[in-house]
């Protein structure tokens, strides 16, 4: 047999929401930032990603906001969701109150209304990072690739999940009083390189990169980043282990 | 306005266009990489289950190599693929997947010993050799005939994304996000470029490359219910098919995915049944095997799809509110196997259906998925009709496909023809035709076009509705150009694409918000979006037999007689409502795998003439050969190396062969 699991059954007529939207475009600098309410009902199975592009395909067209895959594994979609950093597309209204509150995340740069330019700041973090395998020795592509342990490759997987969704950084205590902290996102990348052994990189490369207070030192351990990332990625585990090599490291 | 030089501009960010940009850097060439989003959102991201290429490094993978890989992709394709594109993929995939293992993408590898598998619904037990003990492995697909699907998880495209974008920023490579090309800067036989929107201010700008490449995925969003990403929108392809001298080749083949959730369209990737999940109708029976005895859930996607399609139509549907479905049950996979191999697909059960996958069923049914058609290409990626212009991945027609593509071989022609095209870029570039003479007088009439076209629409007070349009395409799309086509169905699907056309000349917006206008942006893209839905529908009208993915209840059988031969879709006058199609033929006397049966799905078709002469050839080759390697044999029937850069054409080394 056959058992769904339900949730209590939706009341015969829908749930009306209210939807606080902060709106701002930059193109209009002399319109203050202010909250919009818009109205929706309620539909079985819907996500703000549905809730966005119905009120911007019925009431208001010029809404911005992002959306890619709308399935949770891009990263575009992040914002505060009721104040807390959250990807839009897999946020279903039902486990909301009625009245939600949205705004883009911060930090970043705003675009307009809820869209944010994360892309920009990733791209900055993965230069200044050098988030990419640094390899001395060439490999043959015709050649039978280097083994690798199947456990060593299932734990560097974990760690390369990261979507690069901000929701780290929008929930950082350091993040909001130093702009250049490499934050949660820039961390976890430098432990996946760091256990990935076709980086031939050494921890004293790593400690260059995020031995200061904009990097492993600069974290506070509040963990907000922990307790929002929506990949679960263990954050708090690896920045308290890449704090602990690289503090022995600047001992030395 | 303002003018950017470059010697390459690859429009799009996705894994096809990073490849491509890679390759031509390291040529020396300056590249700049145009993109919608930030590279590492592009829908590449999404492809879960993995990714083909004949490594044979595990036990059910033995005894692969590149002519089986060629063999499954034509049977695939229905015979309506390019073999010497399918012969320069089969060659290169290996070599793709060991350069992605060396940029750090952590495909999972064999574990030495033995492992419980579910194969057919039971649990097997697979003994794998200590030599082949953390070499990469593979997991089974649809239509294969060996287990070749190279995987992380089910999170390939997102690892190979990420390794791929950053080797692009390791090799400095600028992007320039949230950038629409918008036309191409051509003078009737020569691209020179793009004009370009900035999406997030509205401004248009000018991108003056030596040579330009389009790798801006699908157009699945000309489908109501599609698997594909929100800016899978097709805009590339519309815009070559505006120059009226490009054409769009087999438009009408498009692929549905078996097992999208039901109704939010969410892939749950193809590894689910790879992995041993079954597929299951409303009394819970098991209905794949009564259809396809030989390869059940693993048949290729578009029998897949007809049959579960033919199945709830025959009453076996399970209904709910939003209309009727199938279920995919892979709780007998095991929780454990769920939380490591199949994560995303959790996730996706979890946080879209609120259901836990190892314990309850998925509902499923078939939704637009991969566009096989695209921008018309030859084996070197250069785009038919203008000089300078090149395509690959999904936004091309290279022509890996044919009339279906094999699920694990789209991600793996993104980062192939990459490869391929690249080069070949880099190689345009240093010939004297790659020499840039564009006027300035024509980069500017280019941009007043463009700017014209987006000012119209601002301008227009015109009584319709963007969005209502786009939905009206949608629905017509997914009900009439769908999984199983029929004359009347499609000739009305043609009419009503028609008046949309001449209706989205009329669209008056509601909004005159400076900066992104997201009305603006919607009322320019529906009407080049109903342009590709129209060389859809029509190129499906007047095909007039089913091959692979394009099947027609009133034309059920696969006509090689007189349908061995690809659209081209053409739109040479911006007025017309409907393209121009020509046809171009496919040279059965130069086939290395004649047509024949797929192995799955009907066996009815009707021969081409030159069939039964070029099988006698091939025999009478393959037996005065039979003493030679099979490269040499292969040699003989299709040659293809010469095709590849240099650096490509070597033998791949796999286990168990002699070097």
């Amino acid at each position: 047999m056959i058992s769904i699991f339900r949730r209590p059954a939706s009341s015969p007529t829908p749930r009306r929401l209210t939807l606080d939207i902060l709106r701002y475009n930059p193109a209009e600098p002399e319109r203050a930032p202010t909250l919009q309410a818009f109205t929706i009902d309620e539909a079985e199975g819907m996500t703000l990603f549905i809730a966005l592009n119905e009120i911007r395909a019925h009431q208001d067209p010029s809404l911005q906001f992002d959306f890619v895959c709308r399935a949770g594994i891009c990263g575009s979609c992040a914002m505060l969701v009721d104040g807390r950093p959250a990807l839009a597309c897999r946020t279903l209204t039902r486990d909301l109150n009625s009245h939600i509150t949205l705004a883009p995340l911060p930090f970043f740069e705003l675009i307009g209304d809820l869209s944010v330019n994360t892309g920009q700041w990733m791209r900055g973090t993965a230069e200044r990072l050098q988030t990419w395998i640094h390899a001395v020795d060439r490999v043959s592509i015709d050649e039978i690739e280097a083994p690798m342990a199947p456990e060593l490759a299932e734990a560097i997987y974990e760690l390369d999940r990261c979507i690069e969704c901000g929701c780290c950084i929008a929930a950082c205590g350091t993040a909001q009083m130093r702009p250049d902290f490499v934050g949660a996102v820039g961390l976890n990348k430098i432990a996946r390189f760091r256990l990935d052994p076709r980086d031939q990189r050494s921890d004293e490369d790593f400690y260059e990169l995020i031995g200061d207070d904009s990097g492993v030192f600069g974290c506070m351990s509040l963990l907000g980043c922990h307790d929002v990332c929506p990949k679960q990625l263990s954050l708090q585990t690896q920045i308290a282990f890449l704090r602990r090599k690289m503090a022995r490291l600047g001992f030395d | 306005m303002q003018i950017i030089h470059s010697d390459v501009l690859i429009i799009g960010g996705g894994l096809a266009g990073l490849r491509a940009g890679l390759a031509a850097r390291k040529r020396g060439q300056e590249v700049i990489i145009l993109s919608l989003v930030p590279p590492k959102r592009s829908h590449s991201a999404a492809a879960q289950g993995g990714m083909q290429a004949s490594l044979a490094n595990s036990t059910r993978g033995s005894g692969d190599n590149e002519d089986v890989h060629f063999e499954d992709t034509v049977r695939g394709s229905d015979w309506g693929n390019d073999q010497i594109v399918a012969r320069m993929f089969a060659h290169t995939a290996p070599k793709a997947v060991r350069e992605l293992a060396a940029w750090g993408v952590p495909w999972n590898r064999v574990q030495a010993g033995d492992h419980t598998a579910i194969i057919d619904g039971q649990p097997v037990t697979i003994s794998e050799s200590t030599t082949a003990h953390g070499l990469i492995t593979a997991r089974d697909f649809g239509g294969t005939k060996k287990w070749r699907t190279c995987y992380v998880s089910d999170g390939t495209g997102h690892a190979m994304l990420y390794a791929v974008s950053d080797q692009s920023i390791a090799a400095g490579i600028p992007v320039h996000e949230r950038m629409e090309a918008v036309s191409l800067i051509h003078d009737g036989s020569r691209c020179h470029g793009a004009i370009v929107r900035n999406l997030m201010t509205g401004e248009l700008l000018a991108y003056v490359a030596r040579a330009t490449c389009i790798a801006t995925g699908g157009f699945g969003r000309i489908y109501q219910s599609t698997t594909n990403a929100v800016i899978n929108e097709g805009i590339g392809a519309a815009i070559a098919l505006e120059t009226g001298i490009v054409p769009l080749a087999n438009m009408e083949a498009v692929q549905f995915h078996p097992t999208a959730i039901f109704p939010a369209g969410i892939l749950v990737t193809e590894g689910c049944r790879g992995d041993g999940g079954l597929l299951r109708d409303v009394d819970g029976h098991r209905f794949m095997p009564d259809y396809e005895p030989e390869k059940k859930e693993l048949a290729s996607r578009d029998v897949v799809s007809r049959r579960m399609e033919a199945h709830i139509q025959s009453g076996k549907g399970v209904r709910n509110r939003f209309g009727e479905h199938l279920w995919l049950d892979i709780t007998l996979l095991g929780e454990q196997h769920i939380n490591g191999k199949l994560r995303e697909v959790k996730e996706i059960c979890q946080h879209f259906l609120g259901i836990d996958p190892s314990r309850q069923w998925i509902p499923v049914r078939p939704a637009q998925h991969y566009s096989m058609g695209g921008i018309r290409t030859t084996p070197d990626g250069a785009v038919y009709g203008l000089q300078g212009l090149f395509s690959c991945g999904e936004a091309a027609c290279w022509d890996l496909h044919g009339f279906n593509r094999l699920g694990g071989n789209s991600v793996a022609e993104t980062v192939v023809s990459g490869m391929i095209v690249g080069e070949a870029i880099a190689d345009f570039c240093a010939s004297p035709a790659g020499e840039l003479t564009v006027s300035t007088a024509l980069i500017r009439d280019c941009g007043r076009q463009a700017a014209e076209e987006f000012s119209a629409i601002a301008r227009c007070s015109g009584p319709e509705n963007a969005s209502q349009l786009l939905r009206d395409m949608q629905q017509t799309m997914s009900q009439q150009v769908g999984i199983v086509r029929h004359g009347d169905a499609l000739q009305s699907a043609v009419d009503t694409l028609k008046s949309l056309i001449l209706r989205s000349r009329q669209i008056g917006l509601r909004c005159s918000r400076p900066g992104a206008n997201p009305e603006l942006l919607l009322a320019w893209r529906v009407r080049k979006m109903l342009k590709l839905a129209l060389c859809v529908a029509d190129g499906a009208l007047q095909r007039t037999e089913s091959r692979g993915a394009h099947f027609r209840s009133d034309h059920p059988q696969r006509n090689d007689a007189d349908w061995l031969k690809r659209t081209l879709a053409y739109w040479p006058d911006a007025e017309q409502t409907r393209p121009t199609l020509r046809y171009e033929a496919l040279d059965v006397l130069r086939m290395e795998l004649p047509p024949g049966w797929r192995g799955y799905g009907a066996r009815d078709a009707i021969d081409h003439p030159d069939t039964s002469r070029r099988q006698a050839e091939v025999d009478a080759l393959r037996q005065q050969l039979a003493s030679a390697d099979r490269n040499t044999r292969q040699a003989a029937l299709l040659a293809f190396r010469h095709h590849l850069p240099a650096h490509l054409r070597g033998d791949n080394a796999r286990l168990g062969e002699a070097p």
